[in-house]
């Protein structure tokens, strides 16, 4: 009993005699926590404009990196693959809004999550088809070397996509606070019904919402393409983006970056020092549990509204 | 015909068959900075009809889901039936025999009617898993006599022909009906009512009027409703309580509380100069 | 003119209550049983094995999710894992136990996942709708990363992978190399037939109501005195006990070996498309989506053929799931309540034939 707690506690002391790695497993947890944030984003971005969980959003975030990829491959110069994968994002989401979206206009929110889970399936299915299924090097000229700071090592790529989900967030928040634009959003995402009868573009505003959940998807992409490749795993990451969304709430764009971080670093932290005792490979499950651990404290995640529930 | 008895494994201890049945004594309730309840004391004698009245806003539906367990007040106590129950959760109000009907009708969608109404017996069902499993035995005796009595509550209400319809297809002034055949097939000490006869016309009113005082002549059922319509109030209610932004302004006769000035005032505005 | 109820009165509310209260329904699913009963005469070996028994499997599957999502309202993608333990269990228990009655281990096997199932729907209570989906892949995660960890589930077999042993009951092979399809076949049937029909009864009675109660309006439900934490728990007990049974019987009656990789996220997700194309809460539909998945890849693999087309595998794989990810999407769109309701109103429609209206 006593050797279990100790080893338990040991992790403890490893970390402060060794506040150099522990520092560099600090960044790294960072690193991974916005990376998760910008997939995460994408998700609070549906979400808070439409009421709509996409669980596509990580497939969404596959797709274009394979469009950007396949693209280049065929020769394309990086400028024009951007510009021509965000068209096609932007496309995709005009198919989406007629084919899914329209048809199931005043369905209860859980039905309109359920097609996201088929639209998952089907893009998966169709990029495979499209750009075929082996992993794929992703280079878009993003510096990736490591240097040394103080003793401490950091990579080049990973610090470029934070600044670049930092920037993105800012922006997004502003956009939601301060424009009408924003404004009409929160209201289809409250009552679909009710934005349309006061004269809301209900479909203008659903291609715009997509299109721009698809650029987010882009810029995620382009990062964790370039960090690990092109690969099927990729659409996975929406899986983990679930927990970030519990802990940072469904609706708050700085909370899906608090919440990236939190997930990030703990996941690290987690698997580094504690996982060894338990044989590794803890990343698969903590992040879960940690959500849930938060859930049963505070249901509505740490920024989301607190729910009071009326009859 | 009714069986009056108590709940499903509740025996009533310490009951106080003069006092009143509920008293509602110094309650508030607040929502953040929003005071909803402030300071609000009732009693509802036994076999009464109570009406609690007032504008929209002022607190009524908050009330009774104080009375229900659904929210706690952070000041005041709730006595049912002589004992201190205000920390109880909801099932467990609803087992000491308090049943309601709901502001906008929280019938369960995707069963039919009979089945909602067979939800309201579900306090007094007793749980054998296995039985249950194989439809069998005491499981299957028990569920076919509380059928018998929904059956009655059925006919009393008169919606025998839309007993097998599932509930979300019923126009609104039948669904207010099933409700009440929910509540009352949980054979209540207490009935709380919650703007029974909103947006019905005047002869669903009438009908309503007619199966609420039948409920309460017939069983002794003592009833709370919330209601709007002022000539529904004066002509069912014993006594009538009126709400004003969480206050309790008013408790008296029908009468009596027709000619309150401040009622009048709350209800017609007061003219500031 | 066949489908009418003309001259069928009921005359005790048992009658009225029973599971299949129309005459043409009952001889109806008389005929089916029957014919289930005769299929291992006529159907040949690769039916069985590839098609029927996995059908019947799922079908069991697909019937506790659909008891858990589909009535109770409680969003699950921890079906891959409950069916895991369900699996695991049963090949512990009959290395532990090796002169113990295979469906005991079954019933067993069903027993522990209904275990684990409860301690993983104790969050239900706080949390719900999608929060609650994300509670259950924790489960689903964790589970599996258990299993794949800790050598003792595999008995310490360097391949990680779990075989079910041979096994007799009444001195008939049932499972192992040595037995034949029939056998396994009418032991899958057997299993979901039973539990259909308990399905059947707990849904029309007490249980059903309180956990349908609580999908609809749980707060109105706890107002009139159902106790939410007990009906939860029992409907994720009830499930995992139907998805411990399905996951012992996939590796038992089908699969022979299998590793954690059959249990993982994807088998939760077919399971959930099986109920929701079938029909959430509907015991029909649980069988009617659990078909319609089992044919979709064989369509898939055989109509190119017919057409003259030869399709490379990975190709095939990809219109699969664009196939499946299409369908769900139609589906809700189409008719939201799936199959089953689709059955019903062919039902309805088929009491007016031929008249109109």
């Amino acid at each position: 009993m006593t050797e279990a707690l100790l080893a338990v506690l040991r992790p403890f002391a490893d970390i402060v005699s060794g506040p150099a790695f522990f520092v560099e497993v600090l960044i790294g947890g960072i690193a991974a926590g916005l990376m998760y944030s910008l997939v995460a984003l994408g998700f609070v971005l549906i979400y808070k404009a439409s009421g709509v969980f996409n669980f596509a959003q990580g497939v969404m975030v596959l797709f274009a990196a394979l469009t950007l990829v396949g693209l280049m491959e065929r020769g394309v110069p990086v400028p024009l693959a951007l510009a021509l994968t965000m068209l096609v994002m932007i496309l995709l989401a005009f198919a989406i809004e007629r084919v899914v979206l329209r048809p199931l206009v005043n369905q209860p929110y859980i039905i309109l999550f359920m097609a996201t889970i088929g639209l998952n399936f089907f893009l998966e299915g169709f990029g495979e088809m499209a750009w075929g299924a082996n992993v794929k090097k992703l280079d878009v000229g993003i510096p990736d070397r490591s240097f040394m700071v103080k003793g401490v090592q950091i990579n080049q790529l990973e610090m470029f996509a934070a600044l670049t989900a930092a920037v993105l967030v800012t922006i997004l928040a502003v956009f939601f606070q301060r424009t009408r634009i924003g404004r009409a959003l929160r209201a289809v995402a409250d009552d679909h019904e009710a934005a349309l009868s006061i004269g809301i573009p209900l479909k203008t505003i659903w291609v715009v919402v997509w299109s721009v959940a698809g650029l987010v998807a882009i810029v995620a992409g382009v990062m964790w393409g370039a960090k690990s490749g092109v690969q099927f795993s990729l659409s996975l990451i929406a899986l983990k983006a679930l927990p970030v969304l519990i802990l940072g709430g469904f609706e708050s764009v700085p909370g899906a970056i608090v919440g990236g971080l939190i997930i990030g670093v703990g996941e690290k932290i987690g698997e580094v020092y504690w996982g060894p005792l338990v044989g590794g490979a803890i990343e698969n499950w903590f992040a879960y549990v940690l959500a849930l651990a938060f859930l049963l404290v505070r249901p509505q995640g740490l920024f989301g509204e607190k729910i009071i529930e009326r009859v | 015909m009714v069986v009056r008895g108590a709940a499903a494994g509740e025996s009533v201890t310490g009951s106080d068959a003069t006092g009143p049945l509920l008293e509602v004594d110094g309650v508030s309730v607040r929502f953040g900075a929003l005071l909803a309840l402030n300071r609000v004391s009732l009693e509802i004698q036994r076999g009464e009809v109570v009406a609690i009245i007032g504008p929209n806003g002022a607190g009524k539906t908050t009330l009774l889901n104080v009375i229900s367990g659904f929210y706690h007040p952070y000041e005041g106590r709730i006595v049912f039936d002589g004992q201190d129950r205000t920390r109880l959760r909801p099932p467990d109000v609803a087992a000491l025999g308090v049943a309601r009907t709901f502001q906008n009708v929280a019938l369960f969608k995707g069963m039919s009617v009979l089945d909602n109404i067979m939800t309201g017996r579900l306090l007094k069902m007793k749980g054998h898993f296995l039985l249950d499993a194989l439809w069998w035995g005491p499981a299957r005796r028990q569920e076919l006599q509380h059928r018998a009595f929904v059956e009655r509550i059925i006919d009393f209400l008169e919606i025998q022909a839309i007993r097998k319809m599932p509930a979300a297809r019923l126009p609104y002034g039948l669904q207010k009906r099933v409700e009440l055949a929910r509540a009352l097939a949980a054979e209540p000490e207490l009935l709380l009512l919650d703007e029974p006869m909103a947006g019905m016309n005047v002869e669903e009113k009438e009908d309503m009027c007619r199966f609420i005082l039948d409920v309460n002549e017939e069983f002794g059922t003592t009833i709370a409703l919330i209601e709007h319509d002022m000539g529904v109030v004066m002509d069912i209610s014993d006594r009538v309580a009126v709400l004003d932004y969480g206050r309790k302004i008013a408790d008296g006769t029908p009468d009596e509380v027709r000619k309150d000035q401040a009622v009048l005032d709350a209800y017609l505005g007061v003219a500031h100069d | 003119m066949i489908y009418r109820e003309a001259g069928q009165f009921k005359t005790t509310y048992g009658s009225d209550q029973a599971i299949f209260p129309i005459l043409q329904d009952r001889i109806f699913v008389g005929l089916v049983l029957v014919a289930a009963a005769l299929v291992p005469l006529v159907a040949d070996e690769y039916w069985l094995q590839a098609i029927l028994i996995p059908f019947l499997i799922y079908a069991l599957a697909a019937l506790g999710l659909n008891l858990l999502t589909g009535y109770a309202g409680q969003l699950s993608l921890g079906t891959g894992g409950f069916m895991a333990v369900g699996a695991y269990s049963a090949f512990k228990l009959t290395t532990a136990f090796p002169a113990l009655n295979i469906l005991v281990v079954f019933l067993l096997s069903g027993l522990i996942a209904a275990g684990v199932g409860l301690v993983f729907g104790v969050p239900s209570l706080r949390i719900k709708g999608f929060y609650l989906a994300v509670a259950t892949l924790a489960a689903q995660f964790f589970l599996i990363w258990l299993f794949n960890k800790v050598a003792w589930f595999v008995n310490y077999a360097p391949s990680g992978t779990i075989t079910a042993p041979p096994r007799t009951v009444l001195g008939v092979m049932v499972t192992g190399p040595q037995s034949s399809a029939g056998v396994r076949y009418f032991v899958a049937l057997g299993f979901v037939v039973v539990f259909a029909l308990v399905a059947k009864n707990l849904v029309r009675g007490r249980i059903g109501r309180s956990w349908m109660a609580i999908r609809d309006r749980d707060i109105a439900a706890e107002i009139i005195g159902v106790r939410p934490l007990q009906t939860k728990l029992l409907a994720f007990g009830v499930s995992s006990f139907y998805c411990g049974i399905a996951g012992a019987e996939l590796v038992f009656l089908y699969l022979g070996s299998a590793e954690t990789l059959a249990f993982d996220i994807g088998l939760s997700f077919l399971v959930l498309f099986m109920v929701i194309i079938g029909g959430l809460g509907s015991v029909l539909g649980s069988f009617l989506g659990a078909a319609f998945i089992m044919l979709v890849p064989i369509f898939l693999t055989n109509a190119p053929h017919t057409l003259g087309l030869n399709l490379p595998v990975a190709l095939q794989k990809q219109m699969e799931l664009m196939v499946f990810g299409g369908l769900i999407i139609f589906f809700l769109i189409v008719e939201p309540q799936g199959l089953a309701r689709l059955w019903q109103i062919t039902k309805e429609k088929l009491r007016l034939w031929p008249f109109p209206h």
